[in-house]
């Protein structure tokens, strides 16, 4: 497990490497530092002299090596438009995105594991049927387009619910402002996690469905009923626990996509969180943002990648045991 | 051609075809509309390109059967007074050729690496490490990323231009990994057997074998990846022209008009945002059906219903 | 003698999209209390199916679609669904071919034995850890305590056959159905495995019903043989009789087909051609296709019958002279 768990750390720091790489060789090329700082109106002469003493002239992976060193100590720019450090302006807008990918993957989770069980054991029944049916329509359905939807039906035609922003928050701890608590800030939350959560929700039962109906023609299976165990012990330890496995190894990786899809979510119900900011950014031309942005993602990426495969580790016991030799 | 027709009705594949009434049905529904989208100059009632032709006067119309709509504008008209109908055709057949513009693009991008990385050992790993990633990452995320970067570097103006070639690209890029695992896996599969064997003993060139013996055994998993790509890249592309580095508003695409008439739906114009949202979820539905259809057909091992 | 179990023409139906596969037809088959009966035939020849549908345990499109089993008594196969799990692993135990595939890979074999017996009784788990020691003992598991705690991945095919065959004898139950036990494992386990079968089976006083395809294990261990094909059953009787003086042409074939039995030729006679799917069985005798004797009768379809040797056999070229006393 040991020997494993660093070759999977050592991994994950390489690909952050790349990640890091690719989003300087962007700011390197098409980023303006010298704007960020002083904006256009200064004189060329003025320009080279700026680029001069910020070491801009300096061979390409001398730079990077500098653009390495501050961001390990979080320090990635400055952001043009908010005039502020990007790390500032990202660790802001963080606890938005991430109570939304919470909310979300609660929901996926919360509804996926029934209706995958159900639709696996009784793969004939009607409401087997039912949602296998909705779950191809919901695979089809952009995530845009469904919180459109949500916002005609519920804000437009209804009035029940806020069709943009967070509502009210509360700050927690000096920094996280969070709409969990208050009944403002749920109502806010409803629509952005539903629509977030209903592209995962038909892929993750797909997922489960399909690998627990392939469990449930094994040999062990078919050997437990053999043995005369009630059927929920069949299903719930035998079936599921096996079915698990590859559930959590593409699941993890999946929740973690959903934060790609919060961009889309964020910007149709202006919520202001990293994805939306994103997208502002990119419309702003707000190049250091924009890069610290792929970074802080691609590290959100690379740790859930990297925990998923170690909590796959720590289920199954072929791979504990293995390492343990 | 008459001839592969021929095989074609006496084959399985047309034998359980017609008996799916699921997948009969989405292949009609998916035929009409494809040819729908190819033909728009010739059915579609207005031109949506030509200015000459749009009245600003004729702008946000509710359908035809409502109070105030116009006999003209069957489905109503978006802000700028274009029919929707007429725009809707237009816009699916630049989603349809986008769509499969990328998944070509894809497939020959996934095949070759594919190729590569499951024929020779060195390049496997590099290869496949970097497919990973891609996947790990989204195959939306990269592809926003490489729109983002790509429009920072044309500018927002010229971007809009070649807008099409470079959504293909994007998409092209993005998605190519799913691909190649699965050429890769499929080679890995098909070069354990003994013709290869038998085809390396009596000197055959490795490119010969790897196009004359594998390349055609890893058809029938890219031909079922291949359904769902195109879904996927027609997906894509709305989301890329709903944030705004996808088909500008003077060419769109089913998903800038989307885009275009989420501003309106507050004002009660809802129909330039759900047309055109229920004639793409139509596409793409009907395309994922057929995929599924597919991979069920021509993987029976899974097909334990 | 007591029965302890009589199936009474069983059939079992494949029910598929186009067509309905018979895979058993009326097979008719009684075991004693203690009785050990083989179950032989080709793969396919619908042996396993029989043997899963005594405690109704056919995969999904197949069902029994008509006949009845009776054990100890009770027509089992008119059960509930609740009343015949009660049945399974507690009175009917069954071993299956593949001792790799057969135990869950993500619980311990602690968890999968104790499971059994709380299936079936109330016991606490301090209880049911000591008959599981008691049962891996019997089967010659070295220092079972710390086995408990293991997964199936640190054990060898033959040990986790051991292990399957202690987790059937759990609930000391009257009959085992072991399908094809020894087929996945080495030459030499194969032996280990069925003396071990053989011995638990007489000290116990287990009915069991061994089905294979090798007919040198069945001679070893069963007191009786049914030979299947396509379905039904062709030859019936002790297996002495059946292996010294087989009577249908199948089993002859199927005898000539082993090597120790390959006669002075030194060649092994094979049975021409191959047994037919379930959707193409002829009419009449199912093996006529195949037959050497094979004549216009055969277009009717034979019954077991009384013949010389002692055993019952399907076929019209059987003679039947000493038959009629019986």
């Amino acid at each position: 497990m040991f020997a494993f768990t660093v070759r999977r750390v050592a991994q994950a720091v390489l690909v952050m490497l790349i990640i890091s790489l690719i989003g300087f060789s962007i700011k390197h090329n098409f980023g303006d530092p010298v704007r960020e700082l002083v904006g256009e109106r200064v004189t060329p002469q003025e320009r080279q002299q700026i680029r001069d003493q910020l070491g801009l002239n300096d061979p390409f992976m001398v730079q990077y090596g500098r653009f390495l060193k501050s961001a390990v100590h979080g320090d990635l720019g400055r952001s043009f438009f908010f005039k502020k450090p990007v790390t500032e302006v990202i660790l802001a807008k963080a606890p938005a995105t991430l109570e939304l990918v919470f909310c979300a993957s609660l929901i996926v989770i919360l509804l996926s594991v029934p209706l995958g069980i159900y639709s696996a054991i009784h793969p004939r029944r009607l409401l087997s049927r039912l949602i296998m049916g909705v779950s191809i329509v919901g695979v089809s359905m952009p995530v845009f387009l469904t919180a459109i939807l949500l916002i005609y039906i519920f804000s437009v035609e209804l009035g029940w619910l806020p069709s943009f922003g967070r509502g009210e928050t509360v700050q927690l701890f000096g920094f996280w402002d969070s709409g969990l608590l208050t009944r403002d800030g749920l109502r806010h939350l409803l629509m952005p996690s539903v629509a977030l959560s209903s592209i995962m929700l038909p892929l993750f039962i797909r997922l489960i469905r399909s690998e627990m109906m392939e469990v449930l023609e094994t040999e062990y299976v078919k050997f437990a009923w053999a043995k005369g165990l009630r059927p929920r012990r069949v299903w719930y330890v035998h079936a599921f626990k096996n079915t698990l496995l590859p559930v959590i190894t593409v699941g993890g990786v999946q929740l973690g996509i959903m934060v790609a899809f919060t961009i889309l979510t964020e910007t149709v119900f202006q919520w202001q969180g990293m994805g939306s900011m994103f997208i502002e950014s990119v419309e702003r031309a707000d190049t250091a943002l924009m890069v610290s942005y792929i970074v802080v993602v691609g590290f959100i990426f690379v740790v859930v990648n990297t925990l998923v495969d170690l909590i796959y580790g720590l289920v199954n016991p072929t791979v504990r045991i293995a390492g343990r030799k | 051609m008459i001839n592969f027709l021929r095989r074609l009705r006496s084959s399985d594949f047309s034998y359980y075809f017609f008996r799916d009434p699921i997948a009969l049905v989405s292949f009609a529904v998916l035929l009409v509309l494809v040819v729908a989208a190819f033909s728009a100059p010739l059915i579609a009632p207005h031109n949506p390109y030509d200015p000459t032709t749009i009245d600003i006067m004729d702008s946000e119309l509710p359908p035809a059967w409502a109070a105030e709509g116009s006999r003209n504008f069957l489905l109503g008209t978006d802000d700028m007074g274009r029919g929707m109908f007429s725009t809707m055709l237009y816009g699916m057949r630049i989603s349809i050729i986008i769509g499969l513009g990328a998944v070509l693009l894809q497939a020959m991008i996934g095949i070759v690496v594919g190729l590569l990385s499951g024929y020779i050992k060195r390049l496997d790993s590099i290869l496949m490490r970097i497919a990973d990633v891609q996947l790990s990452f989204s195959t939306y995320m990269i592809a926003i990323f490489i729109g983002a970067t790509f429009q920072m570097v044309f500018g927002v103006a010229n971007y809009e231009k070649i807008a099409a070639p470079l959504l293909i690209l994007i998409i092209g890029l993005a998605e190519w990994p799913q691909y190649a695992r699965t050429v890769r896996a499929s080679v890995l599969a098909e070069r354990q057997k003994e013709y290869i064997e038998a085809a390396r003993v009596i000197g055959l060139s490795k490119v010969r074998i790897m196009w004359r013996h594998i390349l055609p055994n890893t058809l029938s998993p890219v031909l079922v990846i291949s359904t769902v790509q195109v879904a996927n890249a027609i997906m894509s592309e709305a989301a890329l022209s709903f944030l705004g580095l996808g088909m500008p508003q003077n060419k769109p695409s089913l998903g800038s008009l989307i885009t275009s008439g989420f501003e309106y739906i507050f004002s009660g114009s809802w129909w330039i945002t759900i047309f055109p949202g229920i004639l793409l979820v139509t596409l793409i539905l009907v395309i994922n059906l057929l995929g599924d259809w597919v991979r069920d057909y021509l993987n029976p091992k899974l097909y334990k219903g | 003698m007591e029965k302890l179990l009589a199936i009474n023409k069983l059939s079992v139906d494949f029910t598929l999209r186009e067509s309905t596969l018979r895979a058993v037809n009326k097979v008719s088959l009684s075991l004693d209390r203690g009785e050990r009966l083989g179950i032989v035939g080709e793969s396919g020849a619908g042996k396993s199916v029989l043997g899963f549908s005594i405690i109704n345990l056919i995969s999904k499109p197949g069902r029994i679609a008509e006949g009845s089993v009776i054990f100890q008594g009770e027509e089992i196969s008119a059960y509930s669904y609740e009343q015949m799990r009660r049945v399974r692993g507690d009175r009917i135990s069954m071993i299956f071919q593949d001792p790799m595939m057969t135990l869950n890979p993500v619980l311990t074999i602690g968890e999968q034995m104790r499971e059994s017996l709380k299936a079936h009784m109330e016991v606490s788990t301090a209880q049911a850890n000591e008959i599981c020691l008691e049962k891996l003992r019997k089967v010659y598991i070295p220092s079972p305590e710390k086995r408990l705690e293991q997964y199936p991945h640190e054990f060898s095919g033959g040990m986790r056959q051991r292990i399957i065959i202690a987790i059937s004898l759990l609930t000391n139950p009257a009959m085992i159905i072991a399908d094809e036990p020894t087929t996945a494992l080495d030459v030499t386990i194969q032996a280990e495995i069925m003396e071990l079968l053989l011995e638990l089976c007489e000290t116990e006083q287990m009915g069991l019903i061994l089905i294979t395809h090798d007919l040198a294990v069945v001679s070893q261990v069963t007191q009786r043989i049914a030979v299947m094909y396509a379905g039904t059953i062709v030859e019936l009787g002790r297996t002495e009789d059946i292996i010294t003086h087989p009577q249908h042409p199948y089993t002859i074939g199927l005898l000539g087909a082993l090597p120790q039995r390959a006669g002075s030729s030194g060649r092994l006679n094979q049975i021409p051609g191959v047994m037919p799917g379930l959707a193409r069985i002829p009419r009449g005798c199912p093996f006529k296709n195949r037959c050497s004797l094979a004549a216009e009768i055969c277009a009717t379809k034979p019954h077991l019958r009384k013949s010389s040797s002692g055993s019952e056999a399907a076929c019209h070229m059987v003679g039947t002279e000493q038959s009629t006393a019986a």
